[in-house]
């Protein structure tokens, strides 16, 4: 039987398939297709303080291999989710992790300090790369003295896992992750969707409400891997790999370039059982390669190379 | 009913217009119980460049057969590919999905309103009332003659009014320009089409207090109600399409 967990600090996994914010709702969603307790982790559509409407239509566009979205973190808010929402995700047996979102430092830290209060939550993702809101997101997580800020001004006052999802529209990415690190997170992960836009020449106008968007898909998977392999050679807390992965190869992928575990996306989308086939099909390639525990194969192709 | 993931087999392919397409599938297992209204995600294979699942109404459902059908219109670069699919090819799909309209109890006088290939989810509909003790008319647009689809399997369950754009058959014009709108006093009118179509039958059912049920169409992301991307804007908020949707009651959106 090879070993698929992976820990953040004390906080266990029980194996390396997360689910990744924004494209799998809030779980249940999925229950007509998976076993969502079978997953190492699900990471719940990013929360605000505040309820938000998000963008207006259209907020998706089609391209190839990927997909672009401006929805502009649509969500009812924390008091929502603390009423309707905590008390039926709670029940998963699997790590249920809040992405949460602000326009000011301190909305990120009351959003934490809201979550530090319920039990069941492990841990958050503090997502500064939301590329498609007019204040806070990307802009934090763009600028090396705002991303230390939030980090800081969160960690203060959080005592679960933090994990920091970085933006992919950066110039140095190890220079966020060693941020992220060095003001006390536990893990990082990335990528966040990369700041794209489509034109529709038919009716010559931009393909969304906002003209740019996130792009996600496998369009992105290689620029995902450069960055998780530079992000992982640079930091020593785990990171966690995003970006267009569809298979078990593509997780694979990311482990072997320094990924401690990783997250679907937007192939939930096109299947919904993704994340199931890649926990399995992970074991599988680990048995073929005679690897008993995913943790031999992190960063291989350092070792390698 | 829960939702599942299925290869299905085109077990026929029927060529309607140049355009127009209908699939007629089934598969090993029983096919789910489904209601007017509900969609499904078909995935067009092999193709990055149609990355994402393609929404498509339930046209016609034949329990005893174990099959239904999809009607499609040939309107980008995946219902192209979908078009190339032939008899004995399977087609991958989630479903089924959505809400369906809303069947009243006691009886109504009803009217359906189809433009184009919005006729779609009508026959179902249509075939689903006439079991259920309605009558309903049948109120068809198209674009012209040549354009004109299905129209004897709407016969059968009532009376069946036409128009053209450009008076080919039927009346000359938009579906609300026709006589019967004029005459009839209908107590409920469910309408699929072109949006200013919908938006026009809805202002008349607006003014003529009729109670009216839309089914839209919007760029769908998942289908399933967690990627928010094909919303529409209602007196609740911005809700999914695929979810809370796809049929709405007109009051409750803010056209």
């Amino acid at each position: 039987m090879v070993k698929l967990g992976f820990n953040i600090g004390d906080l266990n996994f029980k194996n390396p398939v997360l689910t990744a914010s924004g494209t799998f709702g809030y779980g249940s969603e999925f229950d007509d297709f998976i076993d969502v307790s079978a997953l190492g982790g699900i990471i719940l559509k990013g929360t605000t303080l505040e309820p938000r409407e998000g963008n207006p239509y259209p907020r998706m566009a089609e391209t190839p291999s990927g997909m672009l979205n401006t929805v502009g973190l649509q969500n009812k808010g924390i008091d929502y989710f603390e009423k309707y929402i905590y008390p039926k995700v709670k029940s998963y047996k699997t790590n249920v992790i809040v992405n949460i979102n602000g326009s000011y430092v301190n909305d990120y830290v009351a959003l934490a300090e809201r979550i530090n209060s319920l039990a069941k939550i492990p841990a958050i993702e503090l997502n500064i790369s939301c590329p498609n809101v007019k204040m806070g997101g990307m802009a934090f997580g763009t600028n090396p003295a705002s991303a230390r800020e939030v980090v800081k001004a969160v960690r203060a006052k959080y005592s679960g896992k933090l994990i920091v999802k970085l933006s992919p529209n950066v110039t140095d990415i190890a220079e966020f992750a060693r941020i992220a690190e060095g003001e006390g997170a536990d893990s990082v992960s990335l990528i966040n969707t990369l700041l794209g836009m489509a034109v529709d020449a038919r009716s010559m106008k931009p393909s969304l409400s906002t003209v740019t968007g996130g792009l996600s898909g496998p369009a992105i998977k290689p620029v995902a891997l450069r960055m998780v392999w530079q992000a992982a050679k640079a930091v020593k807390i785990p990171v966690i790999g995003i970006g267009g992965i569809m298979t078990a190869g593509d997780a694979i992928e990311f482990i072997l370039a320094g990924a401690s575990a990783i997250q679907v996306g937007t192939a939930s989308f096109i299947d919904p059982g993704t994340s199931i086939m890649i926990i399995d099909g992970m074991k599988k390639y680990l048995e073929e390669k005679g690897f008993s525990d995913i943790r031999d194969i992190i960063g291989y192709i350092n070792k390698t190379a | 009913m829960a939702k599942r993931i299925e290869s299905l087999k085109i077990i026929d392919k029927q060529q309607l217009t140049r355009d127009i397409f209908v699939l007629e599938l089934s598969g090993k297992e029983k096919i789910p119980e489904m209601l007017p209204g509900q969609f499904v995600e078909v995935r067009v294979e092999g193709s990055p460049d149609t990355f994402l699942r393609r929404p498509f109404s339930v046209h016609d459902i034949n329990y005893g057969q174990n099959t239904f059908k999809l009607l499609i219109q040939i309107a980008g670069k995946g219902t192209e590919k979908l078009s190339r699919l032939n008899k004995g090819e399977y087609l991958n799909l989630i479903y089924p999905l959505g809400n369906s309209f809303s069947i009243p109890s006691g009886a109504q006088k009803i009217l359906l309103i189809g433009g184009g290939c919005g006729v779609a989810p009508l026959l179902f509909l249509g075939k689903y009332l006439k079991a259920n003790g309605h009558n309903p008319d049948v109120l068809l647009g198209f674009r012209n003659s040549e354009r004109i689809i299905e129209y004897d399997e709407y016969l059968k369950l009532g009376r069946v009014f036409l128009t053209t754009e450009d008076g080919s058959s039927g009346e000359k014009g938009f579906v609300t320009d026709h006589q019967v709108l004029k005459a009839a006093g209908y107590d409920r009118i469910y309408c699929c089409g072109p949006e200013p179509m919908m938006k026009a039958v809805a202002s008349y059912s607006r003014e003529n207090k009729i109670d009216c049920e839309v089914s839209l169409e919007n760029l769908m992301g998942c289908g399933i109600g967690v990627c928010l991307c094909c919303i529409v804007p209602t007196v609740r908020g911005n809700l999914c399409t695929c979810t809370d949707g796809p049929v709405f009651n007109i009051k409750d959106l803010k056209w």
